[in-house]
C-alpha cells in the first residue's frame, strides 16, 4: 500500500517536472550566471576583505583592532546602536499600531512619509540635520548660546541615525498587522484584558518574529550607516567616527591592515544579520 | 429585563448604520438579529458589546447604564465571527485567558482555573483538544472552543456575530442544534446575528429583523412568518411571491382567487404553500401553465407561468407535499388552475 502511493507521489512528481521544466542550456546558462554574478560581486569582495584584514598575520589584525581610534570607533558605534535601536523598535510599534488600527485624517500621507528615508539620499538626510543645527542652521544660534552641541557631536550622529533607521520595524509590523487585523486584541478586551495586558499576551506574540527581524535590519543599517554620519560626524577621530568612517580614514591614510581589520567587523556583522535573518525567515514561515 | 437598548443611532460618516433602536430582550432569551448585509446588525451587537460606542441612546444590562462602560468590565461574552483565537495559544490557554487575566484579588487559583476549564471544554465535548494550536482545529471545532473561551468568564450576556457563517452546511445544521440546546441548559441571555431567515427561525425564540438600520419586525419565529408587519419582513422570510395590483392583470388575479376585500393595500404576498393546484381541462379556465418544478425534500416546487398573452412572464413558484404532485401527475406543459388562500397586503 504505502510502496503503491509512494509509486504514485512520484509519478506526479516527476510529470509536474517535467511539465513545468525549462531546457538543460537554459537552465545550465541561467544557473552559471547566477552564480558568477554572486561570486563576483559578493564573495569575491567579502573574502578580500577579510584576506587583507589578516594579510599581516593575527598579531598585527589584533594591534589594527586594539588602537584607541579603532576601540573608540567600536565604541561610538555600539553608543549610537544602542540608542537608535530602541528608539525605532519603540517607534515602530507606535507607527504600526497608529497605522493599523485608527482611522485619521492624514493617514495615508504618513503612511508614505514612513518611507521617506528610503527615498531621500543619505547625504541629504544628513544635511537635513546640518540645516537646522548647525552653526549657521535655524537652531545653530541659540544651541551656541546654551553650550549644546549637536553637529559634529555624538547626538547629531545618533539623530542621523535613527532617522535613516526609522522605517525598518514599521515597515515589517505594518502589512502583518494589517493582515492580521484586530480581532484577537478584541476577543481579548471582551474577555476582561486591560490594554497592555491584550498587548503583551496576544499582539506582541503574533508580530514577535517580524518585530525581530525589523529590529535586526535596523540595527544592521544603524551600525553600518555612512553617508548621512559622514555629513553630521566632522570627522574627529576618537571623538565623533563611528566604525565605517574610521574603516574610511584609516585606508585614507594608507593604513590597509587597520581599514580592513575595521572593516572586517562589520562584514562580520554582516554575516551575522544574514544568518539570524535567514533563521528568523524561517520562523516566521513555520509559525 | 436583561438587555434595554433605548434610541440608538450610529453613524460612519455621513451613513446612518443605525436608526433610533429601541430593544428589549428578556432574561434568558436566545435572540437573533436577522437581516441584509449592510442593515447594521453587526454594528448593533458590535455597540451591545462595547466593541463600537454609540452616537445616541443608551445601553442598559441588567438594569445598568453600560453605555460608557469599557468592554473590558462589561461582563459580556463575545463569539466573533472569524472565531478569533490566540494562534500563538493551546486551546486549554485560550479558554483560561479569561480567568488568568482578572484582577489577582478576583484570579482563581491555577488549580480551579484547571478544573473549570477543563469542565468547558467537556461541555463543548472538546477536551481532548485541550493541547492542541487553533491551526489544527477544524472550523466547527474552533467555534466550539470561542464559545467555550467566551463562556469562562461567566458573562451575563452571550454575543454571536454570525456564528455559523463560515461552516460547512452539514456541520452548520449539527451546530445550530447543539446550540439550541446549550443555551436550553445554560439559559444564558443571548444575541446572534445572522443574515440567514431559516437560521434565525430554526435556533432562536425571538427574531428582530432590521434593515436600512432600523428595526422592521420583533417577535417569535412564527409571529413573524404568519404576520410579517411589512412588505419587507415578508419578503426576507420564506419565498413569497409578490403580486402588484397596478402591475398585474386585475381579472387574472380575481380567477386565481386574489381579492382585495377590504381595500387593505395594492401588494399581496402569497407564500408559495397558500397556492392550491388544480389540472384544468378547461383552456378558458385555466390560469397558468407548468414551466419547471424542483424537487425540496417532502416538497415539490413548482415553477409556474401565467396563461395569457400578456408580456409579464414573471414566474409563480407554488409548493406542495410530493404525494399530492404524484397523485395529480403534473407534467411540464400541463395547464392548471390556481387557487390562493391566503394573501397578505401591503401597500
Amino acid at each position: 500500500m504505502t510502496t503503491h502511493i509512494q509509486q504514485i507521489q512520484h509519478t506526479i512528481a516527476s510529470s509536474k517536472k517535467s511539465t513545468i521544466q525549462d531546457p538543460l542550456w537554459v537552465r545550465l546558462t541561467l544557473i552559471t550566471t547566477a552564480i558568477a554574478f554572486i561570486s563576483l560581486f559578493i564573495c569575491v569582495p567579502l573574502g578580500l576583505v577579510i584576506f587583507q584584514a589578516f594579510s599581516k598575520g593575527l598579531t598585527a589584525y589584533f594591534t589594527a583592532l586594539s588602537q584607541p581610534d579603532t576601540l573608540s570607533a567600536i565604541k561610538l558605534t555600539l553608543i549610537v546602536a544602542l540608542v537608535t535601536v530602541p528608539l525605532n523598535t519603540l517607534f515602530g510599534i507606535v507607527a504600526a499600531w497608529t497605522i493599523t488600527r485608527f482611522d485619521f485624517p492624514g493617514k495615508s500621507l504618513l503612511t508614505t512619509l514612513i518611507d521617506l528615508p528610503f527615498s531621500v539620499s543619505p547625504v541629504i538626510s544628513g544635511l537635513i540635520f546640518v540645516l537646522l543645527f548647525g552653526a549657521q542652521g535655524w537652531f545653530g544660534e541659540w544651541l551656541m548660546a546654551h553650550d549644546i552641541k549637536i553637529i559634529f557631536a555624538v547626538p547629531g550622529i545618533i539623530l542621523a541615525t535613527v532617522f535613516i533607521t526609522f522605517p525598518f520595524v514599521a515597515r515589517q509590523l505594518i502589512p502583518l498587522m494589517q493582515e492580521m487585523g484586530h480581532q484577537e486584541e478584541e476577543a481579548a478586551l471582551s474577555l476582561g484584558a486591560g490594554g497592555w495586558k491584550t498587548f503583551f499576551s496576544v499582539t506582541l506574540p503574533n508580530i514577535k518574529w517580524a518585530l525581530l527581524y525589523g529590529v535586526l535590519l535596523c540595527n544592521a543599517r544603524a551600525m553600518g550607516e555612512f553617508g548621512a554620519v559622514s555629513v553630521v560626524s566632522g570627522h574627529i577621530r576618537g571623538l565623533t567616527n563611528t566604525l565605517p568612517l574610521h574603516v574610511e580614514v584609516s585606508y585614507n591614510d594608507y593604513d590597509v591592515i587597520g581599514a580592513f581589520a575595521s572593516a572586517s567587523i562589520l562584514a562580520g556583522l554582516a554575516i551575522v544579520t544574514l544568518v539570524l535573518k535567514t533563521i528568523l525567515e524561517w520562523k516566521q514561515s513555520t509559525r | 429585563m436583561s438587555i434595554l437598548l433605548s434610541d440608538i443611532s450610529k453613524n460612519f460618516g455621513a451613513f446612518a448604520a443605525l436608526n433610533h433602536i429601541n430593544l428589549e430582550v428578556p432574561e434568558g432569551e436566545l435572540v437573533a438579529l436577522l437581516g441584509p448585509s449592510g442593515c447594521g446588525k453587526t454594528t448593533l451587537l458590535r455597540i451591545i458589546a462595547g466593541l463600537e460606542h454609540t452616537d445616541k441612546g443608551k445601553v442598559l444590562i441588567n438594569g445598568e447604564d453600560k453605555t460608557h462602560q469599557n468592554v473590558s468590565q462589561r461582563g459580556i461574552g463575545f463569539v466573533f465571527q472569524h472565531y478569533a483565537l490566540f494562534r500563538h495559544m493551546t486551546v486549554f490557554e485560550n479558554v483560561a485567558f479569561g480567568l488568568r487575566v482578572k484582577p489577582r484579588h478576583s484570579r482563581p487559583s491555577n488549580e480551579v482555573i484547571n478544573k473549570k476549564v477543563h469542565a468547558l471544554l467537556d461541555l463543548v465535548q472538546l477536551d481532548w483538544l485541550h493541547s492542541r494550536y487553533p491551526d489544527q482545529l477544524s472550523g466547527g471545532q474552533r467555534q466550539r472552543i470561542a464559545l467555550a473561551r467566551a463562556l469562562a468568564v461567566e458573562p451575563s450576556v452571550l454575543l454571536l456575530d454570525e456564528p455559523f457563517g463560515a461552516l460547512d452546511a452539514s456541520v452548520r445544521k449539527d451546530l445550530r442544534l447543539w446550540l439550541r440546546n446549550l443555551h436550553h441548559d445554560l439559559n444564558v441571555t443571548s444575541i446572534f446575528v445572522t443574515h440567514d431567515q431559516e437560521e434565525a427561525m430554526e435556533v432562536a425564540s425571538q427574531v428582530v429583523v432590521l434593515n436600512h438600520g432600523q428595526i422592521e419586525q420583533q417577535g417569535s419565529p412564527s409571529d413573524i412568518y404568519d404576520h410579517p408587519s411589512n412588505a419587507f419582513v415578508s419578503r426576507f422570510i420564506g419565498q413569497t411571491n409578490v403580486f402588484d395590483l397596478d402591475e398585474h392583470d386585475n381579472d387574472w388575479l380575481k380567477t386565481a382567487g386574489i381579492i382585495n376585500i377590504n381595500n387593505t393595500g395594492k401588494i399581496a404576498h402569497v407564500r408559495p404553500h397558500d397556492i392550491l393546484i388544480e389540472k384544468s381541462d378547461n383552456l378558458q379556465d385555466a390560469t397558468a401553465v407548468v414551466k419547471d418544478w424542483q424537487h425540496l425534500g417532502a416538497l415539490i416546487r413548482l415553477e409556474l407561468v401565467k396563461n395569457d398573452t400578456s408580456t409579464s412572464k414573471k414566474p409563480v413558484f407554488a409548493e406542495m407535499p410530493k404525494e399530492q404532485f404524484k397523485e395529480l401527475a403534473i407534467r411540464i406543459g400541463d395547464v392548471v388552475k390556481l387557487k390562493i388562500r391566503q394573501a397578505h397586503w401591503f401597500h
